[in-house]
């Protein structure tokens, strides 16, 4: 206490705080990274494709991400409570064949709510597990996803079942500018990611997750209840994975338990490149949006650059190791 | 029985099995002081604790908070009376900023549709709150908006008394507040609480550091076997008689 500086009085902080500004937030560093990543490669593959920036390209790239995107906005909300959600395209995959199963009736809309029941179902499973019996979930969604493997084969009988309905394949539609489809479950995207962007950032309850995430034990001592808000997360991802479901019957119009193998971790994938920290409490939804674009835009572009695709992977691959690795820098910066 | 006692135990008995964790345990916390709690380990202070707190609903034995008795069932019944706790583990979610740490549990919603509907948050008047909590309590930080992990230690237990001060509205209770922290760092948290005892708030201190306790408490409850064997002032009992009586070395009577 001897050197001890001028003390701040409650003005200078107040009017530290005003030169932040809403900008700083909506670019906080953790979006910012990210958001630069897209850039320099959409940057990079214009200048190097003839092809790469176009607007129907761009309207494909968009459209290639929604499923995977979606899937990745509820993955954010398990991840921020230090969860993981491996059961995510499989939970989508069951509903979907079950949309597809009951639809044949021609109930279609009775078939989308029966998937987002089976979703909810779901949901309530691996939320109950994770926060009424603390069960680590990369476990519990380790064996919910293999249940749901096999459950979704035994339910088709290993078969797929073809979409014929408009309304399910709706959100591959959209209004055309200029050539250009903005399809609607590129809207739905976007809209899912504003939405919890705003539930986030502004209500208390995103302010819940976030702590929860980042130190359950701070959280439970201010008197927040922990089971309560990680049940709630594992609810709200369930309704996130019904629209991708939705979304998936519109990109490929075929409900197929065998499909989307890989989702779960694709899915991971894009959250962790868009800044959310897999230690839980950093991140958000819109940094996942761009991360799921990010991989997509390396794909088609390396494709447009004629490269083989396999170097997609390789570039995704050390993509997350980055971004990891800026996690880590950022969590132990000062804890010197 | 003076008015200016706060908090007031009589006779709490606590068993667990056959080990008598509260045996008869007196306490009393007065208006405007820092009372310091004092034992060895497994004296039984940390029972006596959850029980002022709620966190242990006593055998038997009575609580009066300002005169009128209380019955807490649990934690919150206590919160809900005004006393707020500081736990050794520094309880902050350093992700978070200080603002979201000092209003976590309790945010504030705007007014009208957008609170009720929307559910969206007064951030402009939380950040006035916790400036002007920080103020008080002298905290130095250079903005409100910091993430609590840009904080030293010393900082963000400072952050953890001045949530608990913000909410508390009839005592403090600190538990091991110091335990983890570096000595400049534990210096600050001591003038932390001296300045949370002259701003109104009687303060409990619950602590080992025995020149810490003889630096900052007006009184010191000794603790051991489960109940207070001494009510004793740092001005006119020693650290070593203390700690003798502490320790079972001698016996209450020998104190001036």
């Amino acid at each position: 206490m001897t050197s001890a500086p001028p003390r701040e009085t409650e003005a200078v902080l107040l009017q530290k705080e005003d030169r932040a500004g809403p900008w700083r937030t909506a670019l906080s560093s953790q979006t910012a990274g990210p958001l630069a990543a897209l850039v320099l490669a959409v940057v990079i593959f214009s200048a190097t494709t003839d092809s790469f920036l176009n607007p129907g390209n761009l309207s494909l790239i968009a459209q290639q991400s929604v499923v995977v995107g979606t899937l990745a906005l509820g993955q954010t909300l398990v991840i921020l409570t230090a969860g993981i959600d491996l059961s995510n395209g499989a939970i989508m995959v069951l509903a979907s064949v079950v949309i597809g199963n009951l639809a044949t009736d021609g109930n279609v809309f009775g078939a989308l709510l029966a998937g987002l029941a089976v979703c909810l179902v779901l949901g309530l499973l691996n939320g109950v597990l994770v926060s009424q019996f603390s069960l680590p979930p990369f476990i519990v969604t380790l064996g919910v996803l293999s249940v749901l493997t096999a459950a979704a084969r035994l339910y088709t009988d290993s078969q797929s079942y073809p979409i014929n309905s408009e309304f399910l394949t709706a959100l591959n539609g959209g209004p055309t500018f200029g050539g250009v489809t903005i399809t609607y479950g590129v809207m739905l995207w976007i809209g899912l990611t504003a939405i919890l962007g705003y539930a986030l950032t502004q209500t208390a309850w995103g302010v819940r997750v976030y702590a929860v995430g980042d130190n359950p034990r701070a959280a439970a001592l201010t008197g927040i209840k922990v089971k309560r808000v990680l049940l709630s997360v594992y609810l709200t991802a369930a309704v996130v994975y019904a629209f991708a479901a939705w979304q998936a019957l519109g990109r490929t119009p075929t409900a197929d338990p065998s499909g989307y193998s890989t989702a779960n971790l694709d899915s991971i994938t894009a959250v962790v490149i868009g800044g959310t920290s897999l230690f839980g409490g950093r991140g958000g939804v819109v940094g996942t949006l761009i991360g799921a674009l990010i991989v997509t835009v390396l794909a088609n572009g390396l494709t447009q650059a004629g490269i083989d695709s396999l170097y997609q992977q390789v570039a995704t691959g050390i993509l997350v190791v980055i971004a990891v690795a800026v996690d880590h820098f950022v969590r132990t910066r000062q804890t010197r | 029985m003076s008015t200016d006692v706060v908090l007031q135990a009589r006779g709490l008995t606590k068993h667990y099995g056959h080990v008598v964790a509260l045996d008869n345990c007196d306490f009393d916390l007065r208006a405007g002081e820092i009372l310091a709690v004092i034992g060895d380990n497994g004296a039984g202070k940390s029972t006596l604790i959850k029980a002022l707190t709620g966190a242990v609903i006593p055998d038997s034995g009575e609580i009066t908070l300002k005169g009128e008795p209380v019955h807490f069932r649990s934690a919150l019944d206590a919160r809900r009376a005004g006393i707020e706790t500081v736990y050794q583990e520094l309880g902050v979610a350093p992700a978070l900023d200080i603002t979201q740490n000092l209003y976590l549990g309790r945010e504030q919603r705007r007014k009208g549709l957008l609170g009720t509907v929307f559910r969206k948050l007064d951030k402009a008047a939380m950040r006035q709150g916790s400036a002007r909590q920080m103020a008080d309590l002298g905290i130095r930080v250079q903005s409100i908006r910091q993430k609590v992990d840009t904080l030293s230690g010393g900082q963000r237990q400072a952050v953890a008394v001045a949530r608990v001060a913000a909410w508390a509205t009839s005592v403090v209770i600190m538990d091991e507040p110091t335990a983890a922290l570096g000595v400049r760092e534990t210096n600050q948290v001591l003038r932390l609480i001296e300045r949370v005892r002259e701003n109104g708030l009687p303060v409990v201190l619950i602590s080992h550091n025995m020149p810490n306790v003889w630096e900052v408490a007006d009184r010191i409850h000794i603790h051991r076997l489960g109940r207070r064997i001494a009510l004793v002032e740092p001005g006119s009992t020693t650290m070593e008689e203390a700690v003798a009586v502490m320790t079972g070395a001698k016996q209450p009577e020998a104190l001036a």
